[in-house]
């Protein structure tokens, strides 16, 4: 494993109270794997992932469990631990590469600085690289591209700079946070290709936090579902698809409209919201909205698995809607 | 026949690009919408897809006569909107009603949900006094809102909610068309799912038209009759949604459909893909011919040189190509 997560805890004071955006995530990344982490927004996905990184510490943040990374926990880190680990080891790119690029910089000088803050390089081989990356990435005639600002690339090519950029120093992990949802469908599936190249050749183990069950069908080998603040539901990438334990799970899959099936009847909603983060249930935080809920719900549920009180054969029985994968809206008799 | 609800022919809408300090010349022009043609029955949905700076918005708000469109006619109900005072424009504006794709942008905050509700229905005199209040009751309670909801700020209300608020506003005035731009593009899929739901029962149950613009191939599938391909400012395929998404004939169209990934990673991996080179052109200096044919995988030189027209190339199926895909296993 070359990044375990261990019981990790995120939370926020507020002046309406402690929110807890991340609330015992516990995940393993192997060597080389695309990991992805879905849920939808506020789920905590986002903060989980900046945490292992240390972006989220703040003074009115508390931190408790461990992110284990080459032997070390990185929660403990102090800032200078952080930064040889930031980049270095694992990088990260973000949705909206726009706000990420630093405007009034050429990219160029954006990679070059990069890199000499963690390698003693002259800034003339620093700028090859720069070319070079640029070039990896498909981004046409990286020479001249180099001396251009961020706002003369579209965005599905500053998305490439991002990458180029996180790929500058050899990192181990990526973690890639929501990074083709800016994107039209077109270009997203040009970025998708170029992660899941570097994956193959370079042996790269991606975490990629998305919502869109797409685009982990696409090139998860893994997939956890997050459900405010808790990972639901952690499995392979089959079994998410055609063998979902948690009901949230079914209820995702139930939503989506898909682009391979002519119009059905009505689409599988799952009713309601999920809850407020500022005093989640002790209970199963999806059985306000779960139409299998019983009495057990209101106990936490289980940490091993899937989190849900459910028997094999009952969830086997109750996914099923109309011989698809959905969350029933009312238990039929 | 009757005449379709809407009917709109030739539309186009250049917006100027202006340099100069003492003259404002015109230096070029973003031609963002280019001699569009469509038509939306009662009770139907148009769907209505492209890549962001497509010209989808801008087609939207052109037909809502919300921008002056710089030549064509859109006709509602028979009657021609282009060219109508402010006023003349109120009555048929009561009946084609706009929801919008952000939900946090599109509501008053310093209002209340009754008002913002309510209002509309009070400038276009449909209703007075207490009748509005009965009737801002009955919407929320019919989207799915609680009646007491009236008296609260936009600000309470979660994404969702708010569309709902949004919707409920659109229906105040009894409308017979509502254009939904990115109803949903902003919402979790599972409260997606609610709206979608929420928008096919208002259908069935008040004859609505919808004109459904979206990028999201598959909500547009779920949800329309038609769909209408756009690719910078111009429609390339309009057909049954059936037919578009079984057999498309135009290579954008295509494109687009195989980008999208299907979220069942075995069909996803057996499927045959189309990954396209590059972004699109720019709509200020669009290219020569076929817009399309510097990204197409099966253009030749006449794409280069000659602008296909849209053409019936199969029943009800219009296409702008020279070399369509899928035809012959079709005749």
């Amino acid at each position: 494993m070359i990044l375990s997560v261990e019981d990790l805890r995120v939370s926020f004071a507020t002046d309406g109270g402690v929110v807890r955006a991340v609330d015992g995530v516990s995940f393993e990344l192997a060597e080389g794997e695309i990991l992805a982490v879905v849920g939808e927004s506020g789920s905590g996905k986002s903060v989980t992932a900046q945490t292992v990184l240390g972006l989220t510490r703040a003074p009115n943040t508390t931190i408790t469990g461990t992110v284990r990374f080459d032997g070390r926990d990185l929660t403990e880190l102090d800032d200078k631990g952080l930064r040889e680990v930031r980049g270095e080891r694992i990088a990260m790119i973000f949705q909206d590469p726009m706000t990420s690029l630093n405007p009034v910089y050429r990219v160029g000088d954006q990679i070059v600085e990069m890199i000499r803050a963690h390698r003693k390089v002259s800034k003339r081989e620093a700028r090859q690289s720069a070319v070079e990356l640029l070039n990896s990435v498909g981004i046409p005639n990286p020479e001249r591209r180099v001396h251009h600002y961020p706002h003369e690339f579209s965005g599905g090519m500053r998305q490439r700079v991002m990458i180029a950029m996180a790929l500058a120093l050899d990192p181990d992990v990526l973690i890639a946070d929501e990074p083709t949802t800016a994107l039209d469908v077109t270009v997203q599936a040009q970025i998708l290709r170029l992660l899941q190249k570097l994956n193959t050749e370079r042996g790269l183990a991606v975490v990629l936090i998305t919502h869109d069950l797409g685009v982990v069908a696409e090139i998860a080998d893994r997939v956890a579902v997050m459900y405010a603040g808790q990972i639901v539901e952690d499995a392979s990438l089959a079994d998410i698809f055609y063998d979902p334990q948690h009901p949230y799970t079914w209820g995702l899959l139930g939503s989506i409209a898909r682009l391979d099936e002519d119009r059905p009847t009505r689409l599988a909603q799952i009713a309601g919201q999920p809850p407020s983060l500022l005093n989640p249930p002790t209970g199963c935080r999806f059985a306000a909205r779960c139409p299998h809920a019983f009495d057990k719900c209101s106990e936490p549920p289980p940490l091993d698995g899937d989190r849900c009180w459910l028997t094999p054969e009952d969830k086997r029985r109750l996914r099923d809607v109309d011989g698809r994968i959905g969350l029933r809206k009312a238990v039929t008799s | 026949m009757t005449a379709p609800l809407l009917e709109v022919t030739d539309l186009v809408k250049h917006f100027p690009i202006k340099s100069g300090i003492i003259v404002d010349r015109e230096v070029a022009t973003v031609k963002a919408v280019d001699g569009v043609s469509l038509t939306i029955g009662e009770g139907e949905t148009l769907g209505l897809v492209g890549e962001s700076g497509c010209g989808k918005s801008t087609l939207s708000r052109t037909i809502m006569q919300l921008t002056t469109p710089t030549s064509g006619s859109v006709r509602f109900g028979g009657e021609e909107l282009v060219g109508r005072s402010r006023r003349t424009m109120r009555p048929l504006r009561r009946q084609m009603q706009m929801i919008f794709q952000d939900p946090y942008a599109s509501l008053n905050p310093r209002k209340r949900v009754g008002q913002i509700i309510g209002e509309p229905m009070e400038l276009h005199g449909i209703a007075t006094g207490r009748d509005v209040t009965a009737r801002v009751r009955e919407l929320l309670d019919r989207v799915g809102l609680q009646p007491e909801h009236a008296e609260r700020y936009p600000h309470e209300f979660s994404g969702g909610q708010r569309q709902r608020i949004g919707i409920a506003r659109a229906l105040a005035l009894k409308p017979k068309l509502i254009i939904a731009d990115e109803p949903v593009s902003a919402l979790d899929v599972s409260v997606q799912a609610q709206i979608i739901n929420l928008l096919e029962d208002l259908q069935a149950e008040l004859g609505l038209a919808y004109l459904f613009v979206a990028h999201d191939l598959g909500v547009v599938r779920h949800v329309s009759d038609r769909v209408a391909v756009m690719y910078l400012g111009r429609i390339v395929e309009m057909t049954t949604a059936t037919a578009l998404y079984e057999k498309p004939l135009h290579p954008y169209s295509n494109a687009l459909l195989s980008a999208v990934p299907i979220p069942d990673p075995k069909l996803n991996f057996e499927r045959e893909r189309l990954v396209l080179e590059g972004d699109v052109p720019s709509p200020i200096d669009p290219p020569s011919g076929c817009h399309f044919h510097t990204r197409c995988p099966w253009s030749t030189e006449v794409c280069d040189v000659d602008d296909p027209v849209l053409e019936e190339l199969l029943d009800g199926h219009v296409a702008a190509c020279h070399h369509p895909r899928n035809l012959a296993e079709l005749s």
